[in-house]
């Protein structure tokens, strides 16, 4: 097999899609996040505040996860089928929630009169939440493995995504998110919302590691494929260990006010997450439970190598760019929110 | 309950006509913003800084919804179309990756700026933002268009597997990108998109003058629509013949349902207007005797291929819906290059806004490029049945093996409700914005404290 630096193709795809959903998990996670706690602020002005901080860069982080989406159907189109496919419901779910994020944060200033901004806020934190716990509940399913048979086809029904490890994901990806929302948003607000938010983040940080502990505890007793990876390879606890070791020092840099380590460390949490998810699936996608021999390994479902190396061309020019405009919006944006005439 | 494949169609038809409102008007107005803020840049005159901030917001509200509503496009692929999927993903996936990481990446990020970083960015800055953002836009369409033209003229692939483990493999990605179809087919998409912009333009500043508001501010609008109109209403009747040009070299029985044309090699009319009785195979109307020969072979007894020639199961079934739509379009067509003229011989003569009935027109006349835009498609994907891949994958067979009618029906439903109120709501935002107008300096609404235009004051239009 054709291998570009010692990895073949399909496992270069696995680790570009990895790299996009990390991306969006990182960007779009914190606007989520943010989404998620809009309604614990309670002035209008703390709630246009926090608003404003994602206004000018939530729609391009949005763009991360089309991208992933894109890549996922270019470079593993099989897959693509059958996860969107499986998860119907979910994912039309999602869709929706999505619109509703997207227009919330739109038309939410466009009316001055209360009952108008309350019904967007409630509508944005209902679907900011919505978006990660499905998102949670997707992520949770593939790494406990579906029902698959031999033909790649879903056997089971809408109450099987619904089992108590997925839950648990799903709640521990909207604890990672509040906090990566919150510490962004301290990073972006001055004087007493941000004295406000260095509390939630302290809230957040508690809920995390409770929910980090619970899920590190039944992936070890229910997911053995997880813990069978960490045998074969015991140099990956490096990466839970260096998770630990970041939720610890952020409280630290939130209190001496380095609000930018402590939201680059929270982005390294995300990240930390999102590898061991791939770790424990790598060779595979998608996860029989029906038989260890009906999951899609990404060499089944990968394209050909030809498409595979046009893209991966397309990814080394576009990926760049992508990152160097995000830095540009980033940077043009930086510093705290103050609302003027344009804001939300 | 229906089968899962017309509830598959209905939702697929409904969620991306309903997308196809925005994102023309997302191409049409970032170009008009180019050339708004471009005339800012250039006289320095305020007013054209007032109506590019006034259109940027309206394109915001556009681009918003245009997104919201294409990443359903994006997934639904997956969940209704997963063999679809399977069998494209080696193709189709690469133009829709580029799509993503190349222009739609682009044009959200830029949008930040170009919404809110009026006192953030220096104005050349700004103004690139503008161009970056109308340039991603117009590239999303062409990566999109390059992979439904792939379903309409397949070029560099070939198939691998067999029955519905099969699927088209690239083996030449430049002959896949520029397939037969791909570069008419852009241009004429994005010339529909030009119109679909400079029209609601147009409209919304006839109606300003009708109302005698902003009078100043709508005439600068309506000469920046009406520039890009009449251009564009011109050339869209030479894509609009080479694309037609290419439908009958490759697609026959597509052309054929477009003109009713049945017999299987025989003179071909063109009709002005007409109706087609599918049942009896025949069609009645006011025409051009051996019009589409002439067209298609510069000949009026040349001989064209007629829906009879193709066996009944591998052509179009909705045959007088194509003739119908195809014909809704080029009368448009033909109508926008009437209106637009007129309008530009009348400014010619210092004559135009003081035609009421002219201003009247225009401000309903934004409907018409939206409606040739959706019927042109509506041909253009009816016309390819029973095929969703020409020639190579049925559309009947590019479902989900695994997803069931209610799962559809379920969110056929869903998106009808939310649709409808995302269109409402885009409605009534959009006429809040209109009657709001664009903020004047010196006006009760202006609070824009602009530090890089100091002296802006005395570059007012007197």
């Amino acid at each position: 097999m054709e291998t570009i630096l010692g990895l073949d193709l399909p496992t270069w795809w696995f680790l570009v899609i990895g790299g996009l959903i990390t991306g969006y998990g990182v960007l779009d996670g914190f606007d989520l996040g943010a989404g998620a706690l809009h309604l614990f602020f309670n002035k209008e002005e703390s709630r246009r505040l926090v608003l404003n901080a994602i206004g000018p860069v939530w729609d391009g982080n949005e763009v991360w996860l089309v991208i992933a989406g894109g890549a996922l159907f270019a470079g593993f189109p099989l897959v693509y089928g059958v996860i969107f496919s499986t998860f119907y419901i979910p994912f039309m779910l999602f869709l929706v929630a999505l619109i509703f994020r997207a227009i919330s944060i739109e038309f939410r200033s466009k009316e001055p009169w209360p009952w108008w901004r309350k019904m967007w806020d409630i509508s944005y934190t209902v679907s900011s939440t919505a978006i990660t716990l499905l998102l949670g509940l997707v992520l949770g399913n593939l790494i406990h493995g579906l029902p698959i048979n031999k033909e790649h086809e879903f056997t089971g029904n809408l109450l099987t995504f619904f089992n108590p490890y997925a839950i648990l994901i799903a709640f521990t990806t909207l604890s990672l998110f509040m906090l990566h929302g919150a510490i962004y948003l301290v990073m972006k607000t001055e004087n007493r919302l941000y004295a406000k938010l260095t509390i939630m983040v302290n809230n957040c940080s508690k809920f995390f590691i409770l929910c980090f502990i619970l899920t590190s505890m039944a992936t070890l007793i229910y997911i053995p494929h997880m813990t069978h990876q960490f045998k074969n390879h015991p140099e990956l606890f490096i990466i839970p260990m260096v998770a630990v070791f970041i939720l610890l020092n952020i409280k630290r840099n939130i209190d001496s006010r380095k609000y930018f380590t402590a939201f680059f460390y929270s982005c390294i949490i995300t990240s930390c997450l999102l590898i061991l998810f791939a770790v424990g699936l790598y060779p595979n996608i998608v996860l029989s439970t029906t038989d260890p021999s009906y999951s899609i390994s990404i060499y089944q479902a990968a394209s050909s190598n030809k498409s595979l190396k046009i893209m991966l061309l397309i990814a080394a020019i576009g990926t760049p760019l992508v990152i160097g405009y995000s830095i540009f919006v980033f940077w043009t944006f930086r510093g705290k929110v103050k609302l003027t005439d344009m804001s939300y | 309950m229906p089968s899962v494949e017309i509830l598959s169609r209905i939702q697929f038809a409904f969620t991306i006509a309903f997308h196809y409102i925005y994102p023309p008007l997302s191409i049409g107005l970032g170009l008009c913003l180019v050339i708004m803020e471009g005339l800012y840049l250039k006289t320095g005159k305020l007013l054209y800084k007032e109506i590019t901030k006034f259109w940027i917001k309206i394109f915001a509200l556009i681009f918003g919804i245009g997104v919201a509503t294409g990443i359903v496009m994006e997934f639904e692929f997956g969940t209704n179309w997963a063999t679809y999927s399977h069998y494209v993903g080696d193709i189709f996936g690469s133009a829709l990756a580029a799509e993503g990481i190349f222009a739609f990446a682009m044009e959200s990020a830029f949008l930040g700026v170009l919404l809110f970083g009026w006192d953030r960015v220096h104005k050349g800055v700004h103004y690139f933002s503008t161009i970056m953002v109308a340039v991603g836009s117009a590239l999303s369409a062409l990566w999109i268009v390059i992979a439904n033209s792939w379903q309409q003229t397949p070029a560099g692939y070939r198939i691998e597997g067999h029955d519905l483990g099969a699927r088209a493999v690239v083996t030449d990605f430049w002959a896949m990108v520029y397939n037969p179809s791909s570069i008419d087919r852009y241009a004429h998409v994005i010339i529909g998109s030009f119109l679909a912009g400079a029209f609601l333009v147009m409209s919304v500043a006839a109606w300003y003058i009708l109302k005698k508001r902003f009078v100043e501010h709508a005439q600068a609008m309506f000469k920046v629509g009406l520039a890009v109109a009449v251009i564009a209403a011109l050339a869209q009747l030479f894509t609009g013949h080479r694309s037609a040009h290419y439908v009958s070299k490759y697609q026959p029985a597509k052309l054929a349902a477009m003109e009713g044309h049945y017999d299987s090699l025989a003179v071909a009319d063109m009709y002005i207007i007409g109706w087609v009785n599918n049942k009896e195979q025949k069609t009645t109307g006011i025409k051009i005797p051996g019009g589409l020969s002439f067209l298609t072979h510069g000949s009026f007894s040349a001989p064209v291929e007629g829906l009879r020639a193709t066996p009944p199961q591998d052509r179009p079934g909705a045959v007088n819906f194509v003739f119908q739509t195809y014909h809704i379009m080029i009368s448009i067509g033909m109508t926008l290059i009437g209106l637009t003229l007129l309008a530009l011989i009348l400014l010619w003569r210092k004559k135009l806004f003081q035609q009421r009935w002219l201003m009247i027109v225009f401000a309903w006349a934004v409907l018409l490029p939206q409606i040739a835009n959706q019927v042109g498609w509506y041909a253009a994907e009816v016309g390819r049945q029973p095929w969703v891949v020409y020639k190579l994958l049925r559309t009947s067979d590019a479902l989900s093996k695994k997803v069931t009618a209610d799962q559809v029906m379920f969110s056929l439903i869903l998106f009808t409700l939310v649709y409808m109120l995302l269109f409402t709501l885009f409605l009534y935002l959009l006429n809040r914005k209109i009657q709001h107008g664009p903020d004047i300096a010196g006006s009760t609404h202006d609070d824009d404290h602009d530090q890089y235009y100091p002296n802006n004051l005395t570059n007012l239009p007197s």
